[in-house]
């Protein structure tokens, strides 16, 4: 247990309130930041990589190997974009959203723990934290779409407004599921106790935590406005949605929180349910708890894989499902994520009372051995059969997809 | 100093960010600020109508709905932090608390409040 103020104590002996303060400044703001910006970067470069090659396009090629560089150049070129505030707009609100909607994204890394000991806050109110904190970016959605003086942009903030307000409840149900599991609210706390071989995750320990994996996940796809729940920003009925009078910097902020919220959300997906900084091999991570330093890297390293595959999902959903609508969205929610959300943390909550007990020499453990490998043998059939079932439709369309291009795909 | 300082560090830094990136983009970019730029976007005609602040009752129906659900997710936090300790008795209380609820739900469907129409 620790946090960064212990690395700070621990590098400057008797450092004083001042000395510690810079020194967080020094050691965490400026390493935290370049790490923000990297993965902005690098999740908008992904996700044209991805869109692309879904499409059976090359994405961006130019900038740097295969278009790395090309969001930096994009970045350039915005700073150069004249600042625009429409007729009419409330001039105050509608230059403080931007601004407000990357806060609520950025602060929330305070509590995502890249390793056992590389965190900026270790709150015994952890997830709680990240429920509250990471509705403040809605509300600068809410305040831009209201400031714009246009009538897409309210129209996309009362959307977001419904979305993120709605959603929150299946996604509180999953955290507070989580909690009950772990017995505490700290992120540090729920990381270590999935420690062990990779069955005792949060995700295996009992029946229902693959139900609320879901839920959490589809919530958080909610949460962050991402296709299919991408309603407030639908471009084909409100044009942008919220920010469709905002253009230059104050567009990247917004865009650059997005993708901030994407990798926060799945970082906390993989903190909650997929064992943190913990590799899922039990002999590997007890030898790594005996060196903090090599400790820290491969559990960040871990982490960090974990949360960019969510944040491949992500995208792969976005690029497969189209847009629910508004009355869809509401149904999702209230009439399925809520009800199931409720009978999962119920009968999550009892099975943890009956097999979770230390008393019955680590049933749940072996449980959890067995139910990992139900779900991976399930999902390996239930993948084979969807690739079966759908084979002759793909290749027939992939065929005649090369045959139209008049090449082979991937060379364009 | 304890965790929260590194919350406000993390505070001010993400509003020294997001200001400074807005403050060097009106510095650099340039100013050429015209009529038909400053109104508001209508797919290049004269805006038909402008927001005026009336919207549909769903939306704050949602927003009643949102509050229940909050309030009694409140409640579950502390529950769920504590729930090893309280046993039996907590998770049966827990129970009742939620069995409440659930019938409220349930009334709250078969009256139509769910509805989006």
């Amino acid at each position: 247990m620790g946090d960064f103020f212990t690395l700070v104590d621990w590098a400057v002996e008797d450092a004083g309130f001042w000395g510690r303060l810079i020194g967080v400044v020094a050691v965490w703001a400026v390493p935290i930041t370049v790490w923000v910006s990297v993965v902005g970067l690098f999740s908008i470069w992904l996700e044209r990589k991805v869109s692309a090659h879904i499409q059976c396009r090359l994405g961006p090629m130019e900038v740097g190997p295969h278009g790395a560089l090309q969001t930096l150049a994009d970045g350039i070129k915005l700073l150069a974009k004249e600042d625009i505030i429409p007729q009419g707009a409330d001039r105050f609100l509608f230059a403080l959203a931007p601004i407000l909607s990357f806060v609520g994204s950025f602060v929330v890394f305070a509590v995502v723990p890249f390793g056992p000991h590389l965190i900026i806050a270790d709150l015994n109110l952890g997830i709680y934290f990240l429920a509250a904190i990471g509705s403040i970016e809605a509300i600068g959605v809410i305040a831009a779409g209201w400031a714009s003086n246009n009538k897409w942009s309210v129209f996309g903030a009362v959307r977001a407004a419904t979305q993120v307000v709605s959603y929150e409840i299946p996604l509180s149900l999953s955290l507070v599921t989580i909690a009950c599991l772990a017995g505490t609210l700290s992120t540090i706390g729920i990381v270590e106790s999935q420690a062990g071989w990779i069955w005792n995750w949060f995700l295996f320990r009992n029946p229902f935590m693959v139900i609320s994996f879901l839920i959490f996940y589809i919530a958080s796809l909610a949460e962050c406005k991402r296709a299919p729940f991408d309603l407030p920003e639908a471009e084909s009925e409100l044009v942008s949605g919220f920010h469709t009078e905002y253009s230059g910097m104050r567009f990247a902020i917004f865009f650059l929180a997005e993708y901030a919220a994407m990798y926060v959300v799945s970082a906390m997906g993989a903190v909650l349910f997929l064992g943190g900084w913990y590799t899922g091999i039990e002999p590997l991570d007890s030898w790594l708890t005996t060196s903090p330093v090599l400790g820290n890297v491969v559990g960040a390293l871990a982490i960090i894989t974990k949360a960019f595959f969510l944040v491949f999902v992500q995208m792969w959903l976005r690029w497969t499902l189209p847009r629910i609508r508004l009355d869809q969205m509401m149904y999702l929610c209230f009439k399925v994520l809520v009800p199931v959300g409720m009978v999962v943390f119920m009968a999550a909550a009892f099975w943890q009372g009956v097999f979770g007990a230390p008393d019955l020499g680590g049933l749940g453990s072996k449980f959890g051995l067995a139910w990992f490998v139900v779900v991976v043998v399930g999902t390996t059939l239930w993948v084979k059969k969807t690739i079966r079932r759908t084979k002759g439709y793909a290749s027939a369309n992939f065929l005649e997809h090369q045959a139209r291009l008049g090449h082979d795909v991937g060379v364009s | 100093m304890n965790e929260h300082t590194g919350i406000a560090v993390a505070l001010v830094l993400a509003g020294v960010i997001a200001g400074g990136m807005v403050w060097l983009a009106s510095i650099l970019g340039k100013k050429n600020p015209t009529p038909g730029k400053l109104a508001p976007f209508e797919c290049g005609n004269e805006p038909i109508a402008l927001p005026t602040g009336r919207l549909a009752i769903k939306f704050y129906m949602t927003a009643i709905l949102f509050i229940l659900f909050d309030v009694e997710l409140v409640f579950l936090y502390p529950w769920a932090v504590l729930y090893r300790d309280l046993g039996v008795l907590g998770l049966t209380e827990m129970f009742i608390f939620l069995g409440v609820l659930l019938v409220g739900f349930v009334y709250a469907w078969d009256n139509g409040a769910l509805e989006w129409k």
